[in-house]
Parts: C-alpha cells; structure tokens; sequence
C-alpha cells in the first residue's frame, strides 16, 4: 500500500472521511444560460486568500508608526526580494476583489438571487462587501505617503458630516481631531485584527448559507424548467463546477501577475501633515462617485447643508439595497422589471461618476 | 486719496447746516474708530487743535476742524518726529521717528517746501482718518497695497503731466516678476514701489540709488557682476548695473534667451554675433540649452520608471541637483565669462548624467521584473490546460457513463 492510502486509511478510521465529505459529493450546481455568473463569488474568495496570504507576507516587514511606516513600505518595494511584487499583488488583488464583489452583488441583484430562502445570505454578501470596503479604506492609509494621507483626510471629513454622531465618529476613527499618530495605529488595528476577525465569522455564515441553500437558479429557468422538468440540467460541485471555478482563479491569477509587473503600485512622497494638499487629490477609485456626488451639490439644498443632505441620501440608498429582499413584494408584478431598472440606475449612476471624478480637474 | 483729502479740505471749509454736520460727526467718528491713533487713545482735539466736544455738534464751528494741506508734514511730524513722544506711544519703539526728516530729502518733500500743493504728503499715502499701521492688510501702505497707493498719482499722465515723468510704471510692475512674487505667491518681502524708492526718504537708508536695492537680494548675482568686464564699461557708459539688461519696472522672469545674440537677448543691445564677447554669450546659451536639454532627457526617463513604480528617489534628488547647477550656472551669467559658466555646466553635466544612468537602471530592474513574471505565467496557462483536459475527461466520461 502507498503511502497516501495509509494516510487516508489512518484520517478515515478517525475522521469517517466519506461522512465528512459526502455532502460535497452529493452537492449539485444548475447547468443554464446564466450560469457563468456563479463564478464571481468564487473568484472574490479566491482573492481574498490572495489578500490574506500578500498580507500575512507585507507583516513581516510593515512597521506601523508615523515614523516608520513608509519608510517599512519603501524597504519592502525596494530591498525586499519580491516585496515590490507582494505588495503589488496585495494592492491590485483588493482593487479587484471589491470590483468583482460589486459585480457579484449586482449579478444576485440581477438573476434576484436574493429570493427566499436566501435572504440572508444577501445581507451576509451586503455586510462582507461593506467589510471589504472597509478593509480598502483602512488599508490606503497604511503606507503613510501624501495621497493616502489627504484622501483619508477626505474621507474621514465625509464621517463627521453626519448629524449628531458625525464628529464624535470622525474623532473616534481618527484617535483625535486630526489625523496622526493614532489614526494610523487605529487604522492598522482595524486592517490586521478587527476586519479580519468580522470578515472571517462573516464569510463563514455566508459560505454556510451558499452550502445549505445551494445555487438559486434564475426565475426565467426555473419556469422553463418547472414546464420541461426534462430539461433541467446540473453538474457535481465536486470536481466539475470546482475544477472551473480553479481554472477561473488561474486566470485571475495571470491577470494579477501582468497587472502587477506592468503597473506595480507606486509609493510616492512620505505624507507630511503640516503640508498643504496636494491639487487634485481623491479617495480610491470605489468611494469616486460619492465623493463627486458631494462635490457637486450645492452647499444649501433648501434649509440644509448640502453635503449632509448627500451623506443621508447614500445611507438611506444604502439601506434600501441592503432591504432588497424585503422590499420585493412591495412592487408589485413587475418587480423582476423594477429591481432590474434600479440596478442598471445604480450602475450608471455609480459608473458615470466614477468616470466623472477620475477625469474631472 | 489725494482727491478726498481736498474735497474733504474743501468740504469743512464750506457752511453746513445741522444735519449735514451730524451725519459728517457721525461718519467721520466711524471711520475714526479704526484709525490707529484712536486706538492709542488720541481724539479729534489731538490734530484738529482748539476743537471741543461742542464744536463737533456746532455746524458753526465747522472751520475750526480744517487743517491747511500745507500743514500737514509739520502736525504729523509733530509726534512722528519726536523721540519722546513717539517712545510714549510706541515703548517697544517699533516706530521710526525720522520720516519727517526723510520726506523733506525726498522728491515728493523737495518739490512741497519749494510751494507745490499737488505733491504727496501724509495723508495721501496713509489716509486722514483711517490711519493703520503698515502690517495691517487693509492699510493703503501694506506692502500688497502700496502699489496701489502710489499708482493714484504716478498713473494719472494729466496730473503728472507738469512733472514730465513717465506714467507707465504701474503697468510695468504689475507685469513684473516682483509683482507676481508679492501677489500671486503671497511674499509680503519682494519688492514694491517703496523697496526701491523709499517710503518717506528719496532712497531707501543707506542706499545711494534705487538700482543699489537689487543687490540686497540678488546678492551673488552683484558679486559676480563686480567680476565682470561689464563693471568698467557700464561705468564708462555710465549705464546702471541692472538695470540697463533687466529694466526698472516691467522686470521680467529672465529665461536663456536673455543671454547670446539671438532677436530676444539683450546681449545683442551691445554685441554683435561676430564680436568676441558676442561669440562668448553664445557660447553661454548654448551652454544652457545643452544642460536643460541633458536635465530633460533624464526627467523623462525617471519619470517614466516612477510610473512602473520604481524607486527613483535617488535619480530625483541628482536631478533636483542637476537643476540647481543650472541654477547657478545661470547665475554665474552674470560674471560674463564663458570659462566660469562652462565650469558650472560641466557640473551639471556630470550629475544629469549620473541621474540619466539612474534612471535607465531602474527601467532595466522594471524590464527584469516584467520578465520574472513570464515563468509563473506559463506555469499558470499549463495549470489552466491541464485543469480543462482533466475535467473534459471526467465529463466525457460521466456523458459515456
């Protein structure tokens, strides 16, 4: 016998491996013309381990202090041995993990993947998406340069605008009334112990909920397939739909590679904070079209202040997606319609302001 | 200023009635309150000498508060001539008590004893009853107001046209270097009219000449020009040193065309391409064209590393470099030897050329490292390959099964 028949032999006499994993074999995923889209929540799970690995990897040298951060960063992309390519990975992983975790979201909006008996699992993916955005907004100050360190200003201008909790949030965020010292501790706290921890509980409930629900099939195919029963197609999670799924990965994979080595992340100035800021400076590309959306208003809308009246607009545009599910039966017939022209709204709304502030001078 | 100081002469010299005296109390003692001399506690009795507190209400009493034009020097210079007095007001002794003294060397002071009414005195430049210290922005004499304040007189080519002198020089500066420094740039220390002109005296302390003012800042360039064979010929031709290439006013940023014999260099005022001195100016140009074209070469090239995210840090402290031996080059101009300016070229040269090499390493290390990715790659395509194979097999054999 070989020696990985004893070890299985050894694990199945303790473990009852055919018990253990049985389910994995018996799980199905449905075979139809929307079914490509399945691989987004894959894809955003696989860049996540890429974040978690690149992380675990940038701690070894990342210090985090004023004094030191951006110096740590500069002795990682410079000296380390592959260090330019991990940091670039970790980098261009999490811009395109919060992408394919927005087009994931909308792909549920879109197939109403959200339905009953997965209402949950919505508002579990709702709440891992907002984690990660705040893994993107943490994790940009870290290296303590110019334009970190402005568009964190920026952002955290953005909490205080909020009534009554606002400043208290913005001080609370920022360790004090500017950013500092303890903003960087806090926010380096927040990247490496806090959002991992609640992502980690939360991607779990998730993977569970996906595990005991199965893939939701679109209403259009379940109808045909409720009509032609014959019709109806599936294939084994394991190995077929995995093996795809890891094929996808490698591809993202080559992706990351070529993005990294064609456009490694830049580090620019070490962040001075009695200088004034720099012309044009912004947040990350996924906070653009919020931030143009308070450039553009007015500063009074009627007896308010303008910006406030946008940050309550965002929150409660916000709320209204996060209830989607709930909010379904309220309109009416046409919902599958209605759902479909909010989304294609938040797309061009989010799309073209992005666009907009990226190009704006 | 000068034209509400007069109505306001002429205005307390005409009959008013009750009201009209009121409302002139009323208005008068508002722009009072802001006046310096208020805040140190003085009133109307303090100039406007034998007044009282009832003839301020009194529209009879209106003439008792005119103060004759001519006057005026002399009841400034009352307190702002006296040590004591001044020393009284001002015990950290911030304020000069001199300027009565300098305004009577001055042309504006000359042209006044000599009986001309129309030539500046106190209260055109300072006002009558808003009187600020300089450091106060909204002061007509606040080095970002001063300008202004003499361009009332100096601009207007009817009231300067019994002086005969030019009346352009407003315009020049405004357009000048010194101007942009002070407005655009915010530094209250680069020169106005007075730097040069002097605020009160006919020049400022211990300067002979307005052209010696430069020299207070452009020290290195003095000192080279002193060096130069142009310090015996301008003599000789009794040219002022600065002045006659950079002129007085419309001083503009010099850039290389200024120097050689081409249609902008004012090298070419004197020399001609075929002289020596002129052959050596365009010995210099060139000089400077090279350097700036070898500083641009290696800005690209960093610049173009940054983008792919290199470390250049230390290629663009050699061109920070770089660039400050062209400055300096630039201003060894002045000593009008081609010999010094090529020996700081050559410095110059030398560093564009080190942070050139800089540079190129730093995109051969990009070129290595966009290389090291194409292994992996490879090994990931064989990875997705084998994956496709090995699921096409398992389906083919479920679709046999």
């Amino acid at each position: 016998m070989n020696a990985p028949a004893i070890i299985r032999g050894w694990l199945d006499e303790r473990l009852d491996l055919d018990e253990l994993t049985g389910p994995l074999k018996s799980k199905t995923v449905p075979q139809h013309r929307h079914s490509h889209w399945y691989y987004l929540g894959g894809i955003t799970l696989f860049l996540f381990a890429i974040q978690v690995i690149t992380g675990l990897l940038l701690l070894l040298y990342y210090r985090p202090s004023t004094k030191e951060a951006y110096e740590s960063v500069q002795f990682i992309t410079n000296r380390v041995q592959f260090g330019w390519l991990v940091r670039s990975l970790h980098s261009w992983s999490a811009n395109l993990m919060i992408f394919v975790a927005f087009a994931h979201m909308f792909s549920v909006a879109f197939l109403r993947a959200y339905r009953k008996p997965r209402e949950l699992t919505w508002i579990t993916g709702m709440v891992l998406l907002l984690l990660c955005l705040g893994f993107g907004f943490s994790g940009y100050l870290l290296p303590w340069n110019t334009l970190s360190f402005f568009a964190t200003k920026v952002g955290t201008e953005v909490a205080g605008l909020m009534p009554v909790v606002g400043h208290p949030i913005k001080v609370f965020i920022r360790g004090g009334e500017d950013i500092g010292p303890p903003t960087l501790s806090r926010f380096f706290a927040l990247h490496v112990v806090v959002l991992p921890g609640l992502i980690m509980g939360m991607l779990g409930l998730h993977l569970l909920l996906v595990q005991k629900f199965g893939m939701s099939e679109p209403p259009s195919v379940e109808k045909e397939w409720d009509k032609l029963p014959e019709t109806r197609r599936e294939v084994k999670f394991f190995p077929n739909f995995f093996l795809r799924d890891a094929m996808a990965w490698c591809g993202v994979l080559a992706l990351l590679l070529v993005l990294a080595a064609l456009r490694p992340s830049e580090l620019g100035t070490k962040a001075d904070p009695f200088a004034s800021a720099p012309a044009g400076i912004r947040p990350e590309w996924y906070f653009l079209a919020q931030f143009q959306t308070l450039r553009l208003l007015p500063a009074h809308i009627w007896l308010f202040d303008g910006e406030l009246v946008g940050v309550l607009g965002f929150s409660l545009a916000g709320g209204v997606w996060f209830a989607l599910p709930f909010l379904e039966r309220y309109l009416g017939k046409n919902s599958t319609l209605w759902v479909r022209v909010i989304a294609v709204v938040a797309i061009a709304y989010l799309g073209s302001l992005t666009l907009y502030a990226y190009f704006a001078k | 200023m000068r034209v509400s100081s007069l109505s306001l002469t002429l205005f307390l010299l005409l009959p008013v009635s009750a009201a009209a005296q009121e409302s002139r109390v009323h208005t008068v003692a508002g722009e009072f309150a802001a006046d310096i001399h208020s805040k140190k506690g003085m009133g109307c009795e303090s100039c406007h000498t034998g007044v009282t507190q009832a003839d301020i209400q009194n529209p009879a009493s209106s003439s008792k508060f005119v103060i004759k034009r001519e006057r005026i020097p002399q009841l400034c210079g009352s307190c702002h001539a006296d040590v004591n007095r001044i020393k009284q007001l001002d015990p950290q002794a911030k304020l000069r008590s001199d300027q009565l003294e300098l305004y009577r060397t001055s042309a504006h002071g000359i042209k006044f004893t000599h009986g001309d009414p129309r030539v500046a005195v106190c209260t055109d430049c300072h006002s009558t009853h808003t009187i600020r210290p300089s450091s106060d922005p909204l002061s007509s004499v606040h080095p970002m107001n001063v300008a202004k304040t003499c361009e009332r007189c100096h601009a207007d080519a009817d009231y300067m046209k019994p002086y005969h002198v030019a009346t352009d020089q407003f315009a020049g500066y405004t357009a000048s270097v010194h101007h942009e420094a002070m407005v655009a740039a915010g530094d209250l220390s680069a020169p106005t009219c007075t730097t040069c002109h002097g605020s009160h005296g006919a020049a400022p302390a211990g300067l002979k000449a307005a052209a010696d003012v430069c020299i207070t800042c452009h020290v290195q360039q003095a000192k080279f020009f002193e060096e130069s064979p142009h310090k015996e010929a301008f003599a000789l031709l009794a040219a002022p040193s600065c002045i006659t290439c950079h002129t007085s006013h419309l001083i503009q940023h010099p850039d290389d065309a200024f120097v050689g014999t081409g249609a902008h260099a004012v090298c070419s005022d004197c020399h001609s391409k075929a002289d020596p001195a002129g052959k050596a100016a365009d010995g210099i140009h060139e000089r400077f064209q090279r350097l700036k074209s070898e500083i641009a070469g290696a800005k690209t090239v960093i610049d173009r590393a940054q983008l792919a995210g290199m470390d250049v840090e230390a290629a663009q402290f050699q061109l920070a470099q770089a660039t400050g031996a062209l400055a300096k080059a630039r201003v060894t101009v002045h000593t009008a030897r081609l010999a010094r300016v090529d020996a700081e070229v050559a410095e110059g040269t030398k560093i564009a050329a080190a942070a050139l090499a800089d540079g190129e390493a730093a995109l051969k290390e990009r070129d290595h490292r966009r290389k090291s990715v194409i292994l992996p790659l490879f090994a990931i395509a064989a990875l997705m390959v084998s994956l496709g194979a090995y699921l096409r097999a398992i389906e083919e054999t479920e679709v046999a099964d």
